[in-house]
Formats: structure tokens, C-alpha cells, sequence
């Protein structure tokens, strides 16, 4: 296959950046995107040109490393990581267009790599069990019915990549933000701190810059790993009975 | 130089009891005069960095990584073993220590192994605690699976992705202790160097991957828990970002490099497709339990198969040879990780691959999938088989899957004694990046316990050993050591971005991967490995005369990370190499191909290499000095390893 990339270049977070054309040719359909970004940036080291920097690391879809504004969507066409995306869902002569996440709450480090701390931030607030290590009881005391670890589960998968808020008009993060509220509420384990975890994660949530939700659905339609918008609605559901009858106003 | 492994004396079910009860204990006011740095985040480093910061201790933690969430544990897909004996199906602590041993093919310590098969069952408590969504029965109690290795069902799982619920867990943990301002994350930096004052690790140098700058921390332990390193392989399964360099920077400041040559070559891997491919993407070894793996019995049949001119399913079952059924009746589907690995490469060696490079065996779900019916495979594995469809484009509900072996894990790593400290006083090393726990081949959903069993139970206990010994006075970053580090990476990244050569780093470092698979992989000989280290050499000396580095210091730039990383997987080499043709028998994940039984299986030499292999870095260009550790068998015998 011969394309044509249309790439975000931009020096560092300071630099006002633009897009640059480039060729590349005998891509196999085999490949996967970043293997053939890393094609592209063979050729420029050759060069002695700066190759394309992108946030790409595990490569099995896991790590939520990797990013990409593909052709208008994250993670292009499909609901994938990018690392995960193949070249066979392109067509030879196709034009591509990459881009960084964009969104006030990650800003561009350089070229296609932003900042997505924010995330870590928002986890610090009170993603969590208020445990410390040993002294906690016997695995099999907590029996958790099937159907509720299962759902815990699916809101666990979260991989943290951000493609929610790139998706999003808005630059949302409720669809992360709720994944992690839910898979705690759903839990016994998450009982104990479930009202303050709610208030506190959705205020540094919004402490971010991240937007409000408008029901779009875009988050979940991209999501890589597909969380439901059913997250966001228990979120709310939290937040406002914790609000409610919070303590802490 | 005596390495003492400082094993407690008495029974082995007392030994940790006993040595948690005479170690010393720094009082919880005094814990806070102490700082602590733990390089990496993955299961050993964000467990140990949240532990000890709960205790009270200052905790520093660095990852390259843009989030300690992305560190490559959360990769980790089939599970996690533990002997709660939940199944009733005759687990316990010894029988989980009897086939981590067994499994290692008799070159572990016995002492680390139990102590690992004991605390394994406190690690499930603590992830459950906090919110680990493991897998769960109707009745609402865990759920259990086998693996290889072991004949019991004693490994916990959260689907195809345990690795990242545990992380996550830990990554929780740590967020909190951030939270609470007892932990400072620095993500996006990377380790260069380790400084030693006085004999004692005191301290390390980085770098600030978004700004280039260069920057010295000083505390009173280092902690290392930066992964293996299979990249050295170019092609592997670990992370584009998993590197040596923490592990190999210490090693030239006096931390001993042990058993290098013990890599594992995990049997069930998506095969390589061509020239362009960057990394290897595992299937979970969980799949060999419902998964069968067959070739066809003649290569007539493979050479049809490689054209394309029947399918998989065109085969009978008369004309199917599911070898590891046939060559082991007991253990089946199930044998260890790198038995499964060498019976796949025989039968390809024969000629009766089934792919189009012939590189390749099939793993059938068909008559599982007859069996169980569809739903009940897509709920144990629906993950695995979505990413194998992704990748390679086939169906593995219609077609079976194709696999071949590839780098996956490395059980050498740097050298520790029972309180997981190198040589160097101060210096810790945890998890993948230690040698201790696995020996020659470390079983399936072992390496997550061990990370967290070094992280949450052992560090824990066994730094207040060390520092309740320390004065409490910081060593300034103003000391000459701290200088001299830092003016030697300046001088370094310096040369790296002057040669301006003609060849990209990724030219080296696939030209070692290939030298590596080739002579230092699978199957290694004399002849090869010796063959393998003039290659080594003269690609080291060509990378220091002709690579291309782009860019400057100053800014981010993945060139000069990457070169950092190669520049030393490419010395690791060489010593792996030594250390392969060193050691004169085959075990485990190193298998030289002139000792061998008569049936192929590895054949050990027990009275001349029972011990670990630990080198010392004597200098630029010289030959790195091998050290000695004896292993004493207490408890287990050693016998020939027999699956059948």
C-alpha cells in the first residue's frame, strides 16, 4: 500500500504546531498503525529528521499507553487501541490524518503525545479502598454475587487512555471518572467510602477542566473497551445522593 | 567474593516466621527520617512503594511511563497462583513450593520459593480487599483454573486480564499514599544511574524525559523493580519501553548479574508475519487448558496446508499429531512453559509447521467448543480470541489458532540474598528484575505473585532490617558521587548525540535480536554462542562508531531514549552469551543442544552446576568475573524433570 500521512507537528508545549504531508509506501496490510508510523519514522532518522513522537508502549491493547485522532475518530475507525488497528482497514492511495487528543485537561508535549495526568489526579482524589497492606480478612469472606463482580468487572477494564474525552465535544471525562466510581459502588469492598469517593472524584474532575456531560454517547462509542454509558448514569446517581446527604458542604 | 544467600537456619515452613521475629524494626516515628526510592511501578514497585509508604516511610517513585498504571504488569493476562486450596483439590503451601522448584528445574533457592508459596495466599486477600474484581462462582466465592505445571487449580483470574486488575489494585494503593503526600510520583523519567557513597547505594541519577533535564535524588535505599529484559531480543512480548537499563546501570556499579542466560521462550504466541513486526503479542497460556495443540502427522500434509491448499479442518483427526498428548500423557496440553516451547520448535524443525514461514503449530478449540458449547469458551477466553482476530484476521471460533514460541520472561536478573538486597548494601532488587524465585523456568501465573509477594510482604519487613542500621542523616546531592554520576551520563548522552553516524538505532537492535534468537534462543550450542560473541562485539563497536541519534538533550526525544536502552541491551547481550556458554548442561529455559537425554528433554549436571551464575562487571572490555552461589537442596530431591 502507498498513503499519504497528514501528521500533527508541533516542538513542545509551547510551539503553536502544525500539519506536515508525508508518503510512505510498501505498507503491508499485515501491519499494524504503529508499525507503520514506525515505517515513517525510519525513513525520516534516515534523513537525520525528527521522527514523529507518539505515546505507544505495550502494543496489545492493554496499557492505554497509546492515543491517536485518526481520520476524526480515536484510535481510528474502529473501536480498537490503535495498537491494535491494522493497516488492512485502510485502502492503498488513502490520505490519513493524525492527530494528538485534543482537550483543555491534556495538553500537547510534542507532536501526537499529550499530558494525561490529569487522569492520575482525578484517581488520587478517591479512587480507592482505604486499605493498607495485611490485616485484611480471608479472600472467601467477601462472597460477592456472579452477576455483580461480573458487572464490577466490565466497568474495571477502564484502560485509561482518554479516547472518551477526545471523543467527547465536550472533552468529558465521565465516562473514565464513572467506571472507576462504579466498579467500587457495585463492590462491597467500595461501601465504606462510597459517598466521599463520589464528591471528591467528580470535584478534581472538574478541578481539571474537564466539560459536562450531554448524553451524546460518542465516550462509549469509542471506548476501546467498550464501558457503557450505564457508568455515567450511576455516577450521577452517586454523586447526587452523596451530595445530598453529604457531610462535607 | 562469598555471595551469602543469608538464608535463615531451621526447618523451611520457620524460616520466614523466624527471621520477620529477629530482623530489626524501626519505630513508627523514626520511619519518616527515612526516604526510600523505588524505581518502576509495575506489581513490585507500586506494591513496595505503597507499602512502605503506609508504614511511614518517604517514598519517591519513578516510572518512564506517562502513568505508574501503564507499567507492562498490566499486560499479565492468565492469572495468579496462590495455595489457598480453595478447589479441595490437594493444594497447599508445600505443594505450590514442591512444583515452583520442580518447575525451575532445581535452580532456585529453596528458602525464596517457600517463602513465596507462603505469602502467596495473603496477596488474594489483600487484592480482593481492594476491589480486585477477580472471577467468582455462582455461590459469590472465587473461582479457580489450572495451569501448566501444576496439577492442581490454584490460580486466580480476572478473564484475560489479571495483570491489569492487580495493577490497577496496586496503582490504587499508590494513588492513595500520593494522596496522602507520603509518596511523590515522577513519571516520565527514566533512571541512568545508581550513586554509591561509602560502599552504600544512596541515591540515583535521571532523566526528565518531556525536558531532557538531568536529575539527582538522594534517599537511604534504592529499590529496583524494573522488569527483565527480553527486548534484548528486539522481538519479545514485553513492552516497546521495557528495558535493561536500570538493572544493567547497576550492575557497572558493583551489583552482580546473575544467572543472565535463563530466558523464557513462552509457547503459545501469535506467530511473526514479516519483517516490519515490532513486538510478539502472547495468547495466555489459561488456553492450553481447553486449547489442543496438534500438527499434522506428515509434511506432505503441512506443505498443503502452507499453500493454502486445504484447511485446518480438512485434516482427520487419524491424520493429526497432538504431540504433547502423545509425548506426555499425564500433564498433556498443561506441560511447563519451556517443554511446551521446544516440542513446538521439533515438530517445525521437522517440516510440519502449518503457517506460510513454517514457523507455526495449531492451538484447536474444536472440540472444546463441541464440548462446552460457543458461549462457555467466549466467557472463559472471549478477550483472547477478539485480540487474536484483530491481529491476524482469522476466526479462532471457525479455524484453530496458529502459535509459535517467543521471548516472554527472564528468570536471571540482578542478584539478591534473602532480604531481596544485591551485593550492594542499599540496593534492592524486586520482582522480574531480581534472578531469585524462578530458576530456570518460571511456571505460569508466577510472575505476578512473585512481584507482589517481593512488594506487599517481603520489603515491607526486610528494609526496616537494613535501615533501623542507617543514621538518619541525607546524604547531600551536592556530595562529589552524586556529581561525578551526573557528569558522566551528561558526558554519555553527549557522545551518543555527537557520533551522527549513518544507521538508525532500531538497525542495531534488531541485528542483536536476530543474533540473539539465533544463537542464544531456543537452542543454543558452543559453537553458536561463540560465534554469537564475535558477532556482539563488533556490533557494539559499530554502534559506538555509527549510529544516527536525531535531536538534542534538551527536549522529548525517543531517539535518545531508545539509544540509552540499546546501548546496553547490547553489553547485556554479551554477557548472556558468556553466561549461556558457561554453563555446561541444559535446564530449564536454557537448553544446549549437547546435553540432552535420549528423548530430547534437558538434561541437568547436578554435581557441576548447582548453583547460580553471578557475574561482576570488572571494567569496560574486560571479561565480567563469575561468582559462585551453591544451591542446597533441603527439602526437595532432584531428580530427572518428567511430565509424563
Amino acid at each position: 500500500m502507498n498513503l499519504t500521512l497528514k501528521i500533527w507537528r508541533q516542538k513542545n508545549h509551547k510551539d503553536k504546531g502544525g500539519f506536515v504531508d508525508y508518503k510512505v509506501s510498501g505498507i503491508s496490510t499485515d501491519m499494524s498503525f504503529l508499525e507503520m508510523l514506525d515505517v515513517l519514522n525510519e525513513q525520516l532518522s534516515e534523513k537525520g529528521e525528527d521522527p514523529v513522537h507518539f505515546d505507544h508502549d505495550c502494543r496489545e491493547g492493554i496499557c492505554g499507553m497509546c492515543s491517536l485522532y485518526i481520520n476524526g475518530h480515536p484510535h481510528g475507525p474502529q473501536q480498537t487501541t490503535t495498537c491494535q488497528l491494522h493497516m488492512r482497514s485502510f485502502a492503498d492511495g488513502d490520505t490519513i490524518t493524525i492527530e494528538p487528543w485534543r482537550a483543555a485537561g491534556f495538553p500537547v508535549m510534542k507532536d501526537l503525545i499529550t499530558d494525561r495526568s490529569a487522569f492520575d489526579r482525578i484517581q488520587q482524589a478517591g479512587g480507592y479502598v482505604s486499605v493498607n497492606t495485611g490485616g485484611v480478612p480471608d479472600a472467601n469472606e467477601i462472597p460477592i454475587p456472579k452477576l455483580i463482580a461480573d458487572e464490577a468487572f466490565d466497568a474495571a477494564t477502564c484502560i485509561g487512555c482518554g479516547a472518551c474525552v477526545a471523543a467527547c465535544k465536550n472533552a468529558s471525562a465521565m465516562l473514565f471518572v464513572s467506571a472507576k466510581i462504579s466498579q467500587l459502588a457495585l463492590l462491597p469492598q467500595g461501601q465504606v467510602e462510597r459517598k466521599e469517593r463520589a464528591e471528591k472524584m467528580v470535584a478534581q474532575m472538574d478541578a481539571e477542566g474537564f466539560g459536562a456531560c450531554t448524553n451524546t454517547g460518542a465516550c462509549s462509542a469509542e471506548c476501546p473497551k467498550g464501558i457503557s454509558l450505564t457508568n455515567i448514569a450511576r455516577m450521577n446517581r452517586e454523586y447526587f445522593s452523596a451530595v445530598v446527604s453529604s457531610e462535607n458542604t | 567474593m562469598i555471595l551469602d544467600s543469608k538464608i535463615p537456619a531451621g526447618p523451611i515452613a520457620e524460616k520466614w516466621t523466624k527471621h520477620k521475629f529477629n530482623m530489626k524494626l524501626v519505630n513508627p516515628a523514626n520511619k519518616r527520617k527515612y526516604d526510600v526510592i523505588v524505581v518502576g511501578t509495575g506489581l513490585a514497585g507500586a506494591s513496595a512503594a505503597a507499602s512502605l509508604a503506609e508504614l511511614g516511610y518517604n517514598v519517591k517513585a519513578f516510572c518512564f511511563q506517562d502513568s505508574p498504571r501503564r507499567a507492562h504488569s498490566i499486560a499479565a493476562q492468565g492469572g495468579i497462583n496462590a495455595a489457598k486450596n480453595y478447589q479441595n483439590d490437594g493444594d497447599s503451601i508445600y505443594r505450590l513450593f514442591y512444583d515452583t522448584v520442580k518447575g525451575g528445574d532445581y535452580r532456585a533457592r529453596e528458602g525464596n520459593v517457600y517463602r513465596l508459596a507462603e505469602v502467596s495466599v495473603n496477596i488474594i486477600d489483600q487484592c480482593v480487599a481492594q476491589g480486585v474484581p477477580f472471577a467468582r462462582e455462582y455461590g459469590g466465592l472465587l473461582a479457580n483454573r489450572s495451569f501448566g505445571g501444576a496439577q492442581v487449580s490454584r490460580t486466580f483470574y480476572a478473564r484475560g486480564q489479571t495483570g491489569q486488575q492487580l495493577l490497577l489494585g496496586a496503582y490504587s494503593a499508590l494513588s492513595r499514599q500520593v494522596a496522602n503526600g507520603k509518596v511523590k510520583l515522577y513519571p516520565r523519567t527514566e533512571m541512568m544511574d545508581i550513586v554509591n557513597v561509602e560502599g552504600k547505594t544512596r541515591g540515583i541519577i535521571t532523566r526528565n524525559l518531556i525536558t531532557g533535564a538531568i536529575e539527582k535524588h538522594s534517599a537511604h535505599a534504592v529499590l529496583l523493580c524494573t522488569g527483565g529484559y527480553g527486548n534484548v531480543f528486539f522481538l519479545s512480548t514485553n513492552a516497546m519501553g521495557s528495558n535493561v537499563t536500570a538493572a544493567w546501570r547497576a550492575h557497572k556499579k558493583g551489583a552482580l548479574f546473575a544467572n543472565p542466560c535463563y530466558t523464557q521462550i513462552h509457547p503459545t504466541c501469535i506467530p511473526v508475519s514479516g519483517d516490519h513486526q515490532s513486538k510478539l503479542t502472547l495468547m495466555s497460556e489459561s488456553l492450553r487448558n481447553d486449547g489442543r495443540v496438534w500438527v499434522p502427522k506428515t509434511v506432505e500434509l503441512a506443505q498443503k496446508l502452507r499453500k493454502k491448499e486445504i484447511k485446518p479442518s480438512d485434516i482427520k483427526d487419524e491424520d493429526r499429531d497432538y504431540y504433547l498428548e502423545r509425548r506426555y500423557p499425564s500433564f498433556g496440553n498443561l506441560v511447563p512453559r519451556d517443554v511446551a516451547s521446544r516440542n513446538a520448535k521439533y515438530v517445525c524443525d521437522e517440516g510440519r509447521g502449518v503457517n506460510e514461514t513454517g514457523e507455526a503449530v495449531f492451538l484447536d478449540f474444536r472440540d472444546a467448543i463441541q464440548r462446552d458449547g460457543e458461549d462457555l469458551v467466549r466467557s472463559k477466553y472471549g478477550n483472547l480470541f477478539d485480540m487474536y482476530q484483530q491481529i491476524t484476521g482469522d476466526n479462532p471460533y471457525k479455524q484453530p489458532m496458529m502459535i509459535y514460541p517467543a521471548v516472554h520472561y527472564t528468570m536471571g536478573g540482578l542478584w539478591v540474598d534473602y532480604n531481596l538486597m544485591t551485593n550492594v548494601p542499599g540496593l534492592y532488587a524486586l520482582g522480574e528484575a531480581n534472578f531469585s524465585d524462578h530458576g530456570a523456568n518460571r511456571l505460569g501465573a508466577s510472575a505476578l505473585m512473585q512481584g507482589l509477594a517481593d512488594g506487599y510482604f517481603v520489603i515491607p519487613y526486610t528494609i526496616g532490617d537494613y535501615l533501623a542500621g542507617m543514621p538518619y542523616d541525607k546524604v547531600s546531592t551536592d556530595h562529589p558521587e552524586f556529581q561525578k554520576a551526573e557528569k558522566e551520563i551528561k558526558d554519555k548522552i553527549q557522545k551518543l548525540l555527537t557520533i551522527n553516524g549513518s544507521k538508525t538505532i532500531d538497525h542495531f537492535h534488531k541485528r542483536l535480536g536476530k543474533i540473539m534468537w539465533e544463537y542464544c534462543g531456543m537452542a543454543r550450542t558452543a559453537e553458536g554462542l561463540q560465534k554469537a560473541k564475535g558477532m556482539i562485539k563488533e556490533l557494539k563497536a559499530e554502534f559506538w562508531k555509527d549510529v544516527k541519534v536525531i535531536g538534542t538533550n534538551d527536549e522529548l526525544n525517543q531517539s535518545l531514549e531508545k539509544a540509552h536502552r540499546v546501548a546496553d541491551f547490547i553489553e547485556l547481550g554479551e554477557l548472556m552469551v558468556d553466561d549461556a556458554l558457561h554453563r555446561n548442561e541444559s535446564c530449564g529455559g536454557h537448553f544446549r543442544e549437547e546435553y540432552q537425554t535420549e528423548d530430547g528433554e534437558a538434561l541437568r549436571d547436578d554435581e557441576n552446576f548447582a548453583y547460580v551464575g553471578a557475574w561482576k562487571f570488572v571494567g569496560e572490555g574486560v571479561e565480567e568475573e563469575l561468582h559462585k552461589e551453591e544451591l542446597k537442596f533441603e527439602e526437595v530431591k532432584l531428580t530427572q524433570r518428567s511430565y509424563k
